[in-house]
């Protein structure tokens, strides 16, 4: 079989070879495509064929299909929850400047793609704040305003800047030959991986203003990307280790050999490879944090899912429940999808070097 | 001297743990500190007399037995006891949709391990969250209405206030039922080593299969007839506008469930895949060429392989669940979190002692979810020379 050279009587082999070789093969073939016709064509009926596109409002669609006029009509509310109209323009111009920022580090090699990696490290998370938060000749935009995809980024990102620091710092702890160290990481390690995510988004909701000096308000959104922060530190740590212990021991030896001392050892030598190889699997934690940012639903903070739930209550567009499912859930999917394929080809492309 | 103490590294971990110390030690003052001080302020008691209070709290599904009048020590239990049921329920039904799937992803059907490849790909890249209220909101909130109730040979009866399914008049004897499940999983242990004993001092195999299927199958199903026979069943029946006995099973519930085990089987399906495709080709080989029938060579060459790879991720999967099942919170399914960590919460506001006890439950769960899997790891593992 050559997929590659398949044409013409040749793929119509194939594919005769691929779904009616034997007749247990054929009957299997054609029950799971009556199966597929039979799921997935009232859903594309729905939403494709009946449905309307155009139009302003809900009187504007037909019964029977997917009222897509009702996600126009709220497209900036699933992409900027509750954000002034006329601000927008500052959570766009941060995802052309972040875009503009990262897009070089793809291309650039060596010594001067790190220079641009710190720069872009340093610069972006404040400008970013000071973009979506306001203030020093901006409008001020509390973040109870603030909602949908960019929320739902913004705590990704932010929650990502906590926890892969501190992750690799955690990773490292549990392998220090200080044993107070090591025993302080496993126990913080264990701790954040023990419970479940929920619970600790509403404990950092309710126990950071309490532990905080009485004059130290939290704002609702910090609480809830620094409890993400910390459980997923905790994960990265696990990810971070793998590389850690797929590194051969000679690597550190020989640089205790050279004269390195421990921090020019790990930072130079043992953390460059070990990061390499547990790319991959930071990639996938990443990825678990993007999908577990929809939990601030809880203590309603409206991201993208919180968004389309709250969508629920408007009076002149009920019963969309499916269309606000199905257009917010593609939204995750694309991100997540692509995550995962990117961290898929990082597998396969293996650690490089060393 | 000063300078070769300065350089030995025995003082210098000891100094850096000294400092790590002290500045967590300094950290947790003030943190201590602070939050008796705000607790004092906003007048909240302190310590746990407050599990002694009535809890007031109604609770949809119960399992425990726990009444609003009870107290809010009674409220935690029920709350455990929701928690671990869909849990446990959720832990069998993903393993085994997972194993479907991910055999199904193996198969040599291009079409189907296609289905299975795309099913995976579809529910591993959204959240749960979206699942559960997907299910809740989309799926059961679709369902007709009690009176046009889908039904399932007049016995279950789906609708958007849950399923109901048959009930016994007097509850006491699902207790007994359970007793004799354990009696027979008992008795078949005792079997399965007899049988091995007898296998390894013999050669002769005994029907462990059967006899499982009829001591953990019938017994218990005699034993649930013969005491329903006394005390008689309790059917739900179509009323005009709404149904009539039997029990009521919440779609807080199913949601959660469904949302759990849709999602969860597509991460056993891609562990099932790794384990199985982990056993080197010429295992297999090697098993045909010695005349083993392509069933044998799956149970006894393939399967116990594939097990010492499955078995670490799958651990980490049944955690998840437990730890997943709390996502019921956002749908009002009243498990640990929703009932105690949100109702007792808001009821008396002594957050510290009331989170201190939720997270303690999950650990201690998860701790012996881990020894049991180590354990089976351990049992199982490659004995090497």
């Amino acid at each position: 079989m050559n997929v590659g050279r398949a044409t013409g009587s040749n793929a119509l082999a194939l594919w005769r070879q691929r779904l009616f070789s034997t007749p247990v093969q054929s009957a299997i073939t054609l029950l799971l495509m009556a199966f597929t016709v039979w799921a997935l064509a009232p859903l594309v009926r729905w939403a494709l064929i009946n449905a309307t596109w155009v139009g302003e409002t809900r009187n504007d669609c037909a019964p029977g299909g997917a009222c897509w006029v009702f996600v126009k009509a709220r497209f900036g509310q699933f992409m900027y929850g509750f954000y002034p109209p006329m601000e927008r323009w500052r959570p766009n111009l941060l995802g052309i400047v972040a875009l503009l920022g990262l897009a070089p580090l793809f291309i650039l090699q060596g010594r001067a793609r790190l220079r641009l990696g710190i720069a872009v490290l340093l610069v972006l998370p404040p400008l970013g704040i000071w973009l979506l938060g306001g203030g020093f000749g901006l409008a001020a935009i509390e973040t109870r305003q603030w909602g949908g995809l960019m929320l739902t980024l913004f705590i990704a990102v932010y929650a990502g800047l906590i926890a892969i620091p501190l992750g690799i710092l955690l990773a490292i702890g549990r392998q220090s030959r200080l044993p107070l160290i090591r025993t302080i990481a496993v126990i913080f390690i264990e701790f954040w991986r023990g419970v479940p995510i929920i619970a600790v988004i509403f404990l950092a909701s309710l126990l950071l203003p309490l532990i905080m000096p009485a004059n130290v308000s939290v704002d609702r959104l910090t609480r809830a990307v620094v409890g993400l922060g910390l459980v997923i530190a905790a994960y990265m740590a696990e990810a971070v280790r793998g590389g850690l212990q797929a590194l051969p021991k000679g690597q550190a030896e020989a640089a205790a050999a050279l004269g390195l001392g421990y921090w020019q050892t790990t930072g130079l030598i043992i953390l460059p490879q070990a990061l390499r190889i547990s790319l991959p699997a930071m990639t996938n934690e990443f990825i678990a944090l993007i999908k577990n940012t929809t939990l601030v639903l809880v203590v309603s903070i409206l991201d993208l899912l919180g968004i389309a739930q709250s969508s629920f209550a408007d009076p002149a567009w009920v019963g969309m429940n499916m269309e606000a499912y199905l257009f917010s859930g593609t939204i995750y999917w694309l991100i997540c999808f692509a995550l995962s394929r990117w961290s898929r080809s990082l597998e396969a492309g293996g650690p490089k070097g060393h | 001297m000063l300078r070769r103490l300065l350089y030995d590294s025995k003082v210098r971990d000891l100094f850096w743990q000294i400092v790590i110390c002290a500045g967590l030690i300094g950290l947790t003052v003030f943190f201590v500190r602070n939050a008796s001080q705000n607790m004092v302020n906003a007048g909240i008691a302190s310590g746990f007399d407050f599990l002694w209070r009535t809890s007031g709290i109604d609770v949809p599904f119960v399992l425990t037995g726990y009444q609003p009048s009870g107290s809010i020590w009674s409220l935690f239990w029920a709350g455990v006891a929701n928690t671990m049921f869909v849990s446990l329920i959720a832990m069998v039904l993903s393993t085994l949709l997972g194993f479907v799937i991910g055999l199904a992803r193996l198969s040599s059907h291009w079409l189907l391990g296609a289905v299975a490849g795309a099913y995976v790909e579809f529910v591993r890249n959204i959240p749960l969250l979206f699942f559960v209220l997907f299910w809740y909101f989309g799926v059961i909130a679709a369902l007709p209405a009690p009176k046009d109730s889908i039904s399932l040979f007049s016995a279950l009866f789906l609708n958007n206030r849950g399923l109901t399914v048959p009930s016994a008049n007097d509850g006491t004897v699902f207790g007994l039922a359970l007793a004799a499940i354990v009696l027979a999983g008992l008795l078949q242990w005792l079997v399965m080593r007899r049988a091995a004993a007898r296998k390894a001092a013999t050669g002769q195999d005994t029907p462990v299969l059967a006899i499982g299927l009829v001591l953990c199958g019938v017994v218990p199903l005699l034993a649930l007839m013969l005491a329903t026979r006394a005390t008689g069943w309790d059917m739900p029946q179509a009323g005009r506008f709404n149904l009539r006995g039997g029990f009521v099973i919440i779609p807080e519930f199913v949601a959660l469930l469904a949302a759990l085990v849709t999602y969860t089987a597509g991460f056993v399906a891609e562990i099932v895949r790794g384990g199985i495709s982990a056993v080197p080709k010429g295992q297999r080989e090697a098993a045909a060429s010695l005349g083993l029938k392509p069933g044998q060579i799956l149970r006894f060459v393939v399967i116990p392989q594939a097990m010492r790879v499955m078995i670490p991720p799958m651990t980490s999967q049944y955690l998840n669940v437990l730890k997943n099942s709390s996502f019921g919170a956002a749908i009002a399914y009243p498990d640990l979190v929703s009932l105690f960590m949100g109702s007792a919460l808001n009821n008396t506001g002594q957050a510290i002692e009331i989170i201190a006890m939720t997270l303690a439950v999950y650990l201690f769960f998860g701790l012996i979810v881990s020894a049991l899997m180590n354990w089976y790891n351990a049992r199982i593992a490659l004995v090497t020379r």
